[in-house]
């Protein structure tokens, strides 16, 4: 059995204490190692914001990118070598803003990666704007008479683009979070995983609190997660009682089974030839 | 038009979108081929599906021939309008081949002397779809080639897939073939044929055939004129030979999904234009300060915005020097034939991986979407992974970006035992730990900065050595001729014209865009006596980086930005217009922008 201490680097995370993000942390690092995963065979991606900050507090291969491109470079990734556990996070702002065009393309290109988005409804690293999943009429530093614009549904989103795996976890229950953070590593697809991870500093709406009397597991209340249209329901529940768990899982084929190339192994573990002369007949 | 001692040989197809002009004009370029014949072709085309209107312009001869033709000697004419708009452009004693049950040669169309070849399609083709091969076997006749080796051409085309059309093809190629030789005058060019075989590619072939050369694993792109032949190619051949071609959703996540394969240690590549680079920027800086070999294609088109999206430019060169915010080693360069697309391809891997860092290749549509004989493609390419690390037994840990005296930090790919590391988009420590937020360190910043950036150095010398800067032609020439990318060939036709008449001159090409080579490019340019920038934008983009790069400015410049190629008989006439003019008096050193007038 692996520790979960392993998965713990030397740099201490500079997130607010409070941050929902510490929650998301210390349940994926129990998942991986719940899982008997080793830090090298783990490549965790993120992209612009608090919580994409993650990889550099989680030791394993890990990088930082762009913000709003974490899926990009992890899909790459996971092209260069899939042997790797590829998991991408970050932000609402991230992923559901800035870089919601590759998150729709990622659900229908279905690599077998782990997509974690740690939701605060909020953008918290430049100090408090409204994110794509602030609700209506928020007010915030760049909505100071309120929101006009909706909130974003990220799990109908997912789920209506064909996603294999859509879960939501909370970062107030851990267990719960590491739970559903193993169940979409262990899926043959692409698995989002929409996180409730509080932003103590700047949302002053959706708290611990907020979400503690409010979240209701899925899996008590004997949901099939192989029913599309329960999931459609359950993703439209907002308010009083809000679900969290697997909404949605169903086994396809990934994209890398399906291309030539990949094959014999990881691309980056191919050895090199010369190139086969026949290539040029094309040019006689 | 080339001179007389020379035996060339000019032809035009011509037709709408969707004739399948380009289809037509590839099969005669290597019919001249499989003759022994150097051929260069430059279609003309627009972006448009059906209609409009597409010009096949192309040369052959047997020796090398270095531009498309001004006019020609055969006009292949697939639609009306074809005819209208270039039987005139047909010399004297030349034909006009077309379809005479549809479209019509009026004596007009004759004023300067061509003739009208009329073949009845419907008597003479079995089949609709047979009219090219018809047409072919008359061309065959009229050039004076030898019909058989159509007739293999044929054989090899379709055996494998359709053999019960090859005699149905042989037939028409005969039918065309015997009425021109009842009916016409061969043109009397007398080709020096030969069994000497060569390629027929482009430029963005010998692009793809070079990347698949370097053994690169992983092609990302989406769709965009002139790139996507490169895309085109990879798709059915990157797969059979260990590639994932991958079409991405935009540029953006090309970009960076070449990143992220080119991080996992797999050589990644990716191929847009202009518009499509401006979005990749971002993420060239991203390969920049995580140091991933990456190589990144942009073929030039006219710009801005969307421009001319199949028309040729020389007008990202700042664009591509200013890709991306902040500094960071990447290196740029800008092929200049076919041969050495391929080669600079196979070259940018190594650059990449050595120093760790982006390579952009700056191609231009001329370049990349003519057509050319090449000789040959030596397969077996030279590869150099770079400093890599295969393990790590230290007790202490990996430094991903050591601060070695080179710059150049050996990588260990992920998913080596013992290592983790973190390559971050924020500044960031030896370790790979960032330092921006929290932690800004003015120390470690300066370090990191200066660790990347000491990695040219190396690279500079390295490139110097690996495509040094030359004369082309007598050092003591009247004239040097200053070009980069696809103007090449253009330089090398007026060079050969200029020597004929007896002016000396010579060549000199930027391949290097970045590291610059100033020390080299300076001296060569100090010593000539006339240099003339030649290129295809309005600011002259490539004088104004030599002069800041090495001080020299070159006063006298030819400049054309219509979209269409320099013909080289109306650059011959501008370099003979500004020679006249004294070097150094008042009236040298002006800026000639030429092109189609209004």
């Amino acid at each position: 059995m692996v520790d979960a201490a392993v998965f713990k680097s030397e740099v201490k995370p500079d997130w607010c204490p409070g941050c929902g993000d510490f929650g998301v942390l210390t349940s994926l690092q129990k998942a991986c190692a719940d899982l008997n995963l080793e830090p090298k065979d783990i490549m965790v991606v993120s992209g612009i914001g608090c919580s994409s900050n993650l990889p550099g507090f989680f030791n394993s291969y890990g990088m930082h990118t762009l913000h709003g491109r974490s899926l990009g470079v992890a899909q790459g990734a996971k092209f260069g070598n899939h042997d790797m556990t590829v998991i991408a996070a970050g932000g609402d702002g991230d992923g559901y803003g800035i870089g919601v065009g590759h998150f729709i393309h990622a659900i229908r290109r279905n690599m077998d990666m782990t997509y974690i988005v740690m939701d605060n409804q909020i953008y918290g690293l430049t100090t408090g704007q409204a994110s794509p999943t602030t609700e209506r009429m928020t007010k915030t530093k760049s909505t100071p008479t309120g929101s006009l614009e909706n909130s974003l549904n990220p799990i109908a989103l997912a789920l209506a683009g064909g996603c294999s795996f859509v879960a939501r976890g909370f970062s107030g229950e851990p267990a719960h979070l590491a739970e559903t953070f193993k169940k979409a590593i262990q899926h043959k697809g692409f698995a989002l995983v929409d996180v409730f991870s509080p932003c103590v500093t700047y949302n002053k709406t959706n708290t611990y609190p907020y979400f503690k009397q409010r979240v209701y597991k899925m899996e008590d209340e004997n949901h099939d997660t192989k029913n599309f249209e329960a999931a459609m329901k359950r993703a439209q529940e907002w308010g009083e009682r809000i679900p969290i768990g697997v909404f949605f899982a169903q086994e396809r084929p990934v994209y890398e089974d399906g291309e030539t190339a990949m094959m014999n192994g990881p691309l980056a573990k191919q050895p090199f030839k010369p190139l086969d002369p026949s290539i040029l007949l094309e040019f006689v | 038009m080339a001179t007389a001692k020379r035996k060339t040989v000019s032809v035009w197809v011509g037709g709408a979108a969707g004739d399948g002009i380009a289809s037509v004009g590839e099969s005669l370029a290597k019919i001249f081929a499989r003759n022994g014949l150097h051929v260069y072709a430059y279609n003309s085309y627009q972006s448009v599906i059906r209609g409009g209107h597409v010009w096949w312009q192309m040369r052959a001869g047997s020796e090398k021939v270095y531009t498309q033709p001004e006019n020609c000697h055969l006009l292949i004419a697939l639609n009306q309008d074809t005819i209208d708009q270039h039987a005139l452009g047909v010399e004297k004693g030349g034909g006009v081949l077309f379809n005479s049950d549809k479209l019509q040669v009026r004596p007009e169309h004759l004023a300067n002397g061509a003739q009208s070849m009329g073949l009845s399609m419907s008597k003479l083709a079995k089949l609709p779809i047979m009219q090219n091969t018809v047409a072919t076997g008359a061309f065959m006749f009229l050039t004076g080639l030898p019909l058989e080796s159509l007739e293999k051409a044929l054989q090899e085309r379709f055996g494998k897939k359709k053999p019960e059309v090859v005699q149905p093809n042989i037939d028409a190629a005969r039918a065309g073939y015997e009425y021109a030789k009842q009916n016409w005058k061969s043109l009397g060019l007398n080709l020096e044929l030969s069994n000497k075989q060569r390629l027929v590619m482009t430029g963005n072939q010998g692009i793809a055939v070079g990347a698949l050369a370097a053994n690169c694993k992983f092609f990302s792109a989406y769709p965009m004129t002139p790139a996507s032949s490169i895309m085109h190619f990879l798709a059915p051949n990157g797969p059979k030979n260990g590639m994932v071609m991958k079409q991405c959703e935009d540029e953006i996540a090309s970009m960076n999904m070449a990143v992220g394969a080119g991080q996992m240690g797999t050589r990644s590549m990716t191929a847009t234009s202009g518009g499509g680079f401006s979005l990749m920027t971002e993420a060239v800086g991203l390969a920049g300060m995580l140091e991933v070999p990456v190589v990144v294609v942009n073929v030039q088109r006219g710009g801005p915005s969307t421009g001319l999206p199949t028309k040729t430019e020389q007008g990202d060169l700042f664009q591509v020097l200013g890709a991306s915010q902040g500094e960071y080693p990447r290196i740029i360069l800008a092929p200049q034939t076919i041969e050495d697309a391929f080669h600079v391809t196979t070259e940018s891997f190594n650059l990449a991986e050595r120093y760790q860092c982006p390579v952009l290749i700056l191609s231009d549509l001329m370049l990349s979407e003519h057509t050319e004989t090449v000789d040959k493609l030596d397969l077996n390419v030279r590869v150099d992974r770079g400093e890599v690390l295969t393990e790590w037994t230290d007790s202490s840990p990996y430094l991903r970006y050591k601060d070695v005296p080179s710059g150049i930090s050996p990588r260990i790919y992920p998913g080596t035992r013992n290592v983790s590391y973190v390559s971050a988009s924020d500044e960031h420590n030896e370790r790979g730990e960032v330092i921006s937020d929290v932690f800004t360190d003015p120390v470690m910043r300066k370090k990191m900065v200066e660790k990347r950036m000491r990695k040219m150095d190396g690279a500079r010398k390295e490139i110097a050595k690996l495509f040094p800067v030359k004369l082309e032609g007598p050092a003591d020439a009247d004239v040097t001729l200053v070009g980069w990318g696809s103007n090449y060939n253009l330089l090398k036709a007026l060079l050969r014209r200029l020597e004929e008449e007896g002016t000396k001159a010579n060549i000199l090409m930027i391949k290097v865009i970045a590291p610059f080579l100033s020390e080299e490019v300076g001296t060569i340019l100090s010593k000539c006596k006339r240099p003339i920038m030649i290129e295809n934008n309005f600011t002259s983009q490539m004088a104004r980086l030599i002069r800041m790069e090495t001080g020299y400015n070159i006063k006298d410049k030819i400049l054309k930005y219509d979209g269409e190629p320099f013909p080289a008989s109306l650059v011959y006439r501008e370099i003979k217009g500004i020679l006249a003019k004294k070097s150094g008096s008042a009236e040298a050193g002006e800026v000639v922008r030429v092109g189609a007038a209004v």
